[in-house]
């Protein structure tokens, strides 16, 4: 479970998380959506450690992120993540950026950690380009070997921040077939959108972001259809 | 009849062996500053990059010394005043001093720009899949950035080499100071510059096809 109290975090001057408590249960697929700049983002970074927080607790499965003598290297495994550029390894193959954190970080051997990428890449629809170079990708293909390669770390955790922002439009469904099919096989997925269609059909709890506070959270339901915040009302009001 | 004394004798084989003899050693001193100055020039560009202000305040400044200077004066300054500090190397021993610091001078430039032409996104990327700073610094941010500055770097391998004919100022036989002798003696400066000039190229064309071999496969 993920469980995140009081969370406060500063860039500078700028307040962009305002006291942030949120629990994610195993299984269960949140989604949040939010204008931009409203801290959805910054929540990511500060769950996987990527960004120091001033206040407040982040606990995977009750070990604290941002506690001292957390190793959060071993702690990130445990936690998939997938940005708005794919940041595909461009010197290595795409079973090699996928095969290469379970080499070194688990420490699998070689053919092991093939298997692993090979698995993981049929896996995503990309078994027939497992020896093309990312330059050989499109930026739909290169995303879903972004979520590939977090895969061969066999995450409990999925974390996805706008991971179709980026993307040509025809590329998006791909996208988010894929986690959609993640989603039904039962990962834990946090998904930062902007994809209204995804949030209301796939997401257990939708949470709305505004200006660094959570406005409002509860089922796809009660924020698409009776949202309770004016905010929320006018954000909805906005993107459909 | 009396008998002319000669100072001068024409090229031989045996001045052609001479040539190719200091061309090995041209090499050799090279090769040597070269491959050290360049892992030292590695680690203090990632000193540069990662020290920020401090690295730049202190070993960078050092490094600006060692690329505005000219190398003449940096070779023959350490060459006649290192023994006052106890170090009394020969010239070849003072040329491979000199030369290394010199290249490792121009690397940390080409290095610190390697590792900041790695995107920080990307370099989130592989920290998300648990890697350490360690392993990300040599298995994305080495091989990526490496080949983003390796035209820079091989420049710089042969400016090095060419360079190395300075050491020929301390007494050193190397390719230029070879071809000089050579010259007093013969008296066909055209024929043996043309001769070094030669040498130089067979040492540097090769590096330079190879680069461009490797900079191909890596576009692939």
């Amino acid at each position: 479970m993920i469980e995140i109290r009081n969370l406060h975090k500063h860039f500078g001057d700028l307040h962009v998380l305002k006291g942030i408590d949120l629990e994610v249960k195993k299984g269960e697929v949140l989604s949040v959506i939010g204008s931009s700049g409203s801290g959805k983002s910054t929540l990511l970074y500060c769950i996987n450690s990527l960004e120091k927080i001033q206040q407040g607790t982040v606990k995977i499965d009750g070990i604290d992120v941002h506690a001292k003598s957390t190793d959060v290297n071993k702690l990130r495994q445990k936690l998939g993540m997938v940005f708005q550029q794919w940041n595909s390894f461009p010197h290595l193959t795409a079973m090699e950026n996928v095969a290469l954190a379970p080499r070194i970080v688990k420490g699998k051997s070689k053919a092991e950690a093939l298997h692993i990428a090979e698995t993981q890449l049929k896996h995503v629809g990309l078994g027939d380009k497992l020896k093309s170079y990312p330059s050989a990708l499109s930026g739909g293909q290169q995303q879903r070997l972004a979520i590939a390669r977090a895969l061969a770390m066999e995450p409990e955790y999925m974390l996805f921040d706008e991971a179709t922002s980026a993307l040509d439009p025809e590329k998006v469904g791909e996208v988010l077939d894929t986690m959609r099919l993640l989603a039904e096989e039962g990962m834990t997925m946090i998904c930062v959108t902007h994809e209204m269609g995804f949030a209301r059909d796939v997401s257990d709890r939708v949470a709305y972001f505004h200006h660094g506070v959570m406005e409002e959270i509860g089922p796809p339901e009660q924020i698409f259809d009776n949202p309770v915040s004016a905010h929320t009302q006018k954000f909805l009001a906005n993107v459909r | 009849m009396q008998e002319t004394i000669t100072f001068f004798s024409g090229f031989g084989i045996s001045d052609f062996w001479f040539l190719a003899d200091a061309a090995l050693k041209t090499l050799w001193i090279s090769v040597l500053s070269i491959s050290v100055g360049t892992v030292l020039g590695v680690i203090f560009g990632w000193m540069l990059h990662e020290g920020k202000w401090l690295a730049a305040l202190t070993i960078g400044s050092i490094l600006d010394i060692f690329r505005s200077v000219p190398l003449i004066i940096q070779l023959v300054l350490f060459y006649n005043f290192a023994p006052m500090i106890g170090l009394n190397l020969d010239p070849f021993g003072s040329g491979v001093v000199i030369l290394t610091i010199y290249t490792a001078a121009l690397v940390s430039n080409v290095a610190r720009g390697g590792i900041e032409a790695v995107p920080t996104p990307m370099r989130k990327a592989s920290r998300t899949l648990g890697m350490s700073y360690w392993q990300d610094l040599f298995y994305i941010v080495l091989p990526i950035g490496g080949r983003a500055v390796f035209p820079a770097w091989i420049g710089v391998v042969l400016g090095v080499m060419k360079d190395s004919a300075l050491v020929s100022v301390l007494g050193y036989v190397e390719l230029l100071k070879a071809s000089q002798i050579l010259i007093t003696r013969t008296q066909e400066p055209f024929l043996i510059l043309a001769l070094a000039g030669a040498f130089y190229f067979a040492l540097s064309y090769p590096i330079s096809r190879y680069a461009a071999k490797f900079e191909q496969r890596w576009a692939q």
